[in-house]
């Protein structure tokens, strides 16, 4: 059975005004989060590091920002003097967020964060992308990052890119030493934090700068007559009798020695 | 002739050129809309919340790839509808919900028109969750938010006579329920109503 109604039919000028009567006023957290789910805006929320409690941003895109801001007003000036957007104020972190954040620092580098580096050039994305592959525990020289991405001359840009590096801690720019071998400056409230991060995870800065203060910038083992960066896990394993110190790349290749092809120690050579 | 509302137009042609600095202010002007008719024709708060959300990040993510033309010629009431109508058939595909079966959520209090008395409402809000899911959709999109046929037509992807002819057979179903409600008022469940 088919029937054909009047279109002309409408609601009396009683119901128009009930079914109108039916809008309704979205939530009041929707846009934000609307804004937020497509990375127009973020939120924020306090996590616990060894340099204690820091701020961090995410929105749909990723992880936009780590820092040791001393209040949420100073935190969200700074970020939408750097971001042009709005972060709000959180709890909590989202949970799975959290975790990964959590056993990121705790130095499992294969669980993937996402990340939003809008606004970085290249160079500085290729920076911080090699940070990112330094094992927790070791350090390499900026002068290694400037030669492993190509740009062997650049080591000072290398430093300022990771002074702008948005999400410390996730990208490890604290694991970034001077070239010559000294821990050096660290944007996250200064050197004194770098040393503790460092501490924290297993590197001993005191004795980093001890050899470094000694002209030592390579170690080997006379069994594998292999050389490494000092921090390079296969360097820790060598035993006190079978351990080499060098001043340069030329004075291991000279003693019959190669390179670790872990910490590829010729790229902090060159510079 | 352009059959778009001057402020649709004039918002296209601002996401055209800047998609990020436009994007919130047609959050800000649609979000009460679909909040509305993911509310009336769908189910709880919360889910039409959700529902509004993926709706604009759909939205979105669909402009980001289109080249500028293309979204200076969308009609945009009609296409977030089109999206929202889409992505809520997905939903309740996914979790195999009924769209019969409404929960009865008065909403919150109305805004729009202080005369409208609250008891009003809700009596109207129960009967049109009681209508079937083709009714429903066609009486709210067109009377509650107040697209035009044609618009009803595009969205729900079915011939402008069909949409007629449920947006027709829904309000006459109304006013029986209504007219039913108002000699039993006490009791009544939406599930009571056969439409």
């Amino acid at each position: 059975m088919t029937v054909h109604p009047n279109p002309d039919i409408d609601p009396s000028a009683a119901e128009a005004a009930a079914l109108a009567g039916l809008r309704e006023t979205a939530p009041p957290e929707l846009a934000h989060s609307t804004l937020v789910a497509v990375g127009l805006a973020d939120d924020y929320a306090l996590i616990d590091t060894p340099i204690g409690a820091l701020r961090v941003a995410w929105n749909g895109r990723g992880v936009s920002a780590v820092e040791s801001a001393v209040d949420d007003m100073a935190f969200e000036a700074r970020f939408h003097a750097r971001t042009g957007r709005r972060a709000r104020r959180r709890d909590s972190l989202p949970a799975d967020l959290a975790r990964k954040i959590e056993r990121r620092l705790a130095g499992d580098r294969h669980n993937r964060i996402d990340l939003d580096l809008r606004g970085a050039s290249e160079f500085e994305r290729a920076v911080w992308m090699k940070a990112l592959e330094i094992p927790r525990g070791e350090v390499r020289p900026y002068g290694w990052i400037a030669a492993e991405i190509g740009r062997p001359k650049a080591v000072r840009a290398v430093g300022t890119a990771l002074g702008h590096n948005p999400v410390p801690l996730i990208v490890p720019c604290h694991r970034v030493v001077r070239s010559d071998g000294l821990i050096g400056q660290y944007s996250l409230g200064g050197p004194e934090n770098k040393r503790t991060i460092l501490s924290a995870e297993g590197a001993d800065p005191d004795e980093l700068e001890e050899l470094a203060r000694a002209g030592i910038r390579f170690l080997g083992s006379d069994t594998t007559r292999i050389y490494c960066l000092p921090t390079c896990h296969d360097a820790r394993r060598v035993t006190e009798r079978h351990k080499q110190e060098f001043r340069s790349a030329g004075a291991a290749a000279a003693a019959g020695y190669r390179p670790c092809l872990h910490c590829r120690p010729m790229a902090a050579a060159i510079a | 002739m352009d059959p778009r509302p001057a402020a649709d137009a004039d918002l296209a042609a601002r996401l055209a050129v800047d998609l990020d600095g436009s994007f919130e202010t047609l959050v800000l002007e649609h979000q009460d809309r679909l909040f509305t008719i993911a509310h009336r024709i769908g189910g709880d708060r919360s889910d039409a919340e959700e529902l509004v959300q993926d709706t604009f990040v759909r939205a979105y993510r669909a402009m980001d790839g289109y080249p500028p033309d293309r979204i200076r010629e969308l009609r945009l009431r009609g296409w977030l509808t089109t999206i929202l109508l889409n992505a809520g058939r997905n939903r309740s595909r996914v979790r195999r919900v009924s769209t019969v079966e409404l929960v009865f959520d008065p909403g919150s209090e109305p805004t729009a028109d202080p005369l409208t008395r609250r008891d009003e409402r809700e009596t109207w809000a129960r009967l049109l969750a009681g209508l079937s899911p083709a009714q429903r959709t066609a009486v709210v999109l067109r009377h509650v938010d107040g697209l035009s046929y044609a618009e009803i037509a595009e969205a729900v992807g079915r011939p402008e006579g069909t949409v007629k002819a449920h947006v027709h057979r829904g309000l006459a179903a109304l006013r029986d329920a209504l007219v039913a409600a108002e000699r039993q008022p006490e009791g009544l469940r939406a599930e009571e109503i056969t439409a």
